[in-house]
């Protein structure tokens, strides 16, 4: 059942709003930008479709055009970071953090600036562009540097609050962001905070089988899969991890060690992103079998959203699939 | 500004050959480190720290100092030595220079060290970081200036070009790139691994001033950053050239040096267990020119 501590959206099961998380991101920089004048926008000439159009109509005196030259972009708000803005630099994640992760890494990482760095377009849910365009290393990129934090919102809901977070957070911020339009969970009074994961599902009878650790917008694909798996009588909890890095150990090692076994869910390749972090933490602190779901080592392609996740396994299928397997490899 | 008496210039020649020895014995004791820019860009820094620059070495963070933002950051130990002989830390601290622990990086790190600014050292970077900086600065009416030191090498990187495409584009006045022309880089001069020229004409079709001196000629380059403040609708780029390892004749110009610190330098005209010795007395005996 749906944690009521979450406060979800109560259509969100029969007709949610649908919305990109990338539009969470246009509505949270305004409202970011209107309680602080320190903070800037730049883009790598993709205003509208990073939705830092928004910004640009609110604050044109404050919005940076960079042209297409994300190496570039990356260093000017750098650069603007150490005089003492707060900027916000948006294209495709495969081009920022993807092109500029050096820039990334000495200019923002070790100098150690509050610089925000917004890869749109994550996941092969981008669609119809194809694999150059969708970006599935982002997060095993950005969670390697230092200094950073990483924040993958379930919804736009989420990116907006967490937009508006990241803009008082004081330290390197990496978010990633979808393009296509998913449908949203949470609501204004859902909890949000940096560092601190969201259990969104739990069982009617305890104690769980498996814990579902999900990112992104596919945090609503395990929601549909626990719910259909509550109906074949295996009970699951499902846990929001917004924040990539730093893990939120209390409640990640909590919900891993009621259950027994764990599935990661994320729109990334599974090498060095979300289900890896998850595995390492577990593999220290309480060793767990663990079922990934995600893109296994292969490029995405052209197709619509919902079959190309459905094509790369990461469909409601997949995951009760990926719980039943791992609840089979639990010790006896 | 008013121009330098002869005095002033000789004061300062006796500065920039003090910071030349303190370079060649960090470099020494730290034993690894690049000798050939640091000794060419003695000149600069020297006119930088004590006459160009808006500074203060007793608080680093003075928020209207002008801002020197070293791009190539691998020639840090002539900005270490400018410093310290400056008073921003002792000349003793810079013989810790790539040790463990030290302040003294062997590319500088901004948290490490007051007064770097940034960390660099991936090449290509600094322009872009000096453009918003200055950008950044300019939205906020500030009128302190942004002084970038690049090597010519690094307009090999694909980054730097976009930079002056920006600050070209938003017509940072208040930016001033400082280029180290001294046409040498690891693998050898820069006109056979990557030719670079035409230079000049590059940067004015990317909407720069350029300024060209002779970077060993303090008060050339003292004038150049002056006239650079009397530019209200571009950035100025002083195009300096200079002769890397300035000061020991045996290194002129040869790129050898550009990686190598004394001991571990070509070995053809000085012998290695004798070249720290060699470069010492030749500075501390001979005239700045």
């Amino acid at each position: 059942m749906i944690n009521p501590d979450a406060k979800l959206a109560e259509n969100m099961f029969d007709k949610p709003t649908m919305a990109s998380t990338r539009e969470g991101f246009g509505k949270g920089i305004v409202e970011a930008g209107t309680a602080d004048e320190r903070i800037v926008v730049l883009t790598a000439d993709l205003a509208e479709s990073t939705q830092a159009h928004h910004f640009q109509k609110a604050f044109p005196e404050r919005f940076i055009q960079c042209g297409v030259a994300e190496q570039n972009m990356a260093t000017v708000a750098a650069g603007m970071a150490l005089y003492g803005k707060i900027p916000f630099f948006t294209s495709y994640a495969t081009f920022s953090p993807g092109r500029n992760w050096e820039q990334i890494r000495t200019t923002i990482g070790i100098n150690n600036v509050h610089a925000i760095v917004c890869g749109m377009h994550a996941g092969v849910s981008v669609g119809p562009d194809g694999a150059t365009h969708q970006a599935l290393e982002d997060m095993a990129l950005m969670r390697t540097i230092p200094h950073f934090t990483v924040i993958s919102a379930c919804d736009s809901e989420e990116g907006r609050k967490a937009t508006v977070a990241a803009a008082e957070f004081g330290s390197p911020v990496y978010m990633r962001w979808g393009r296509d339009k998913t449908p949203v969970m949470t609501t204004s009074e859902t909890p949000f905070e940096i560092g601190k994961a969201n259990v969104l599902w739990t069982p009617e009878v305890k104690p769980p089988k498996v814990a579902i650790f999900a990112t992104g917008h596919l945090v609503y694909q395990a929601l549909l899969a626990a719910r259909q798996l509550e109906g074949e009588g295996i009970a699951v909890t499902v846990t929001n991890v917004h924040t990539v890095k730093p893990l939120d150990r209390e409640t990640i090692l909590r919900e891993a060690r009621a259950a027994g076994a764990v599935v990661t869910v994320e729109e990334h390749q599974i090498a060095g992103g979300f289900g890896s972090a998850i595995a390492e933490l577990l593999a220290q602190e309480c060793p767990l079998p663990v079922e990934f779901i995600g893109v296994h080592d292969k490029f995405g392609q052209s197709g619509e959203p919902t079959e190309l996740v459905e094509h790369y396994g990461m469909g409601v299928s997949h995951i009760a699939a990926a719980v039943r397997k791992v609840s089979e490899r639990k010790p006896v | 500004m008013e121009a330098l008496t002869d005095a002033e210039v000789r004061e300062l020649e006796q500065r920039a050959r003090a910071i030349r020895v303190t370079i060649v014995e960090m470099l020494a004791a730290a034993g690894s480190g690049h000798t050939a820019g640091p000794l060419g860009m003695a000149d600069i820094f020297t006119a930088l720290y004590f006459h160009v620059l808006k500074h203060d070495p007793k608080n680093p963070d003075w928020a209207e100092r002008d801002r020197l933002i070293l791009s190539n950051g691998h020639i840090v130990p002539v900005r270490y030595a400018a410093m310290a002989h400056a008073g921003y830390f002792s000349v003793e601290e810079c013989l810790t220079l790539r040790k463990f622990g030290s302040r003294l990086q062997g590319h500088p790190e901004r948290d490490m060290l007051p007064g770097l600014e940034t960390t660099s050292g991936p090449l290509g970077s600094g322009l872009s970081e000096s453009a918003g900086y200055a950008y950044a600065a300019r939205m906020d009416g500030k009128d302190f200036r942004v002084f970038c030191a690049m090597s010519d090498g690094e307009h090999e990187e694909g980054n730097i070009w976009e930079a002056m495409m920006f600050a070209g584009k938003y017509r940072l006045a208040n930016l001033v790139g400082i280029m180290d022309r001294n046409n040498i880089q690891i693998d050898g001069d820069t006109e056979d691994i990557m030719p670079l020229e035409p230079l000049r004409d590059k940067y004015e079709a990317f909407n720069w001033h350029v300024i060209e001196v002779d970077g060993h000629n303090i008060p050339q380059f003292i004038a150049a950053c002056d006239e650079a403040r009397a530019i209200h609708e571009k950035p100025t780029l002083i195009l300096a050239h200079t002769i890397p390892g300035k000061g020991i004749r045996e290194i002129e110009g040869d790129y050898r040096w550009h990686g190598n610190p004394p001991g571990k330098g070509p070995a053809d005209k000085i012998p290695a267990d004798k070249q720290a010795e060699v470069f010492l007395a030749e500075l501390r005996t001979t005239t700045n020119n």
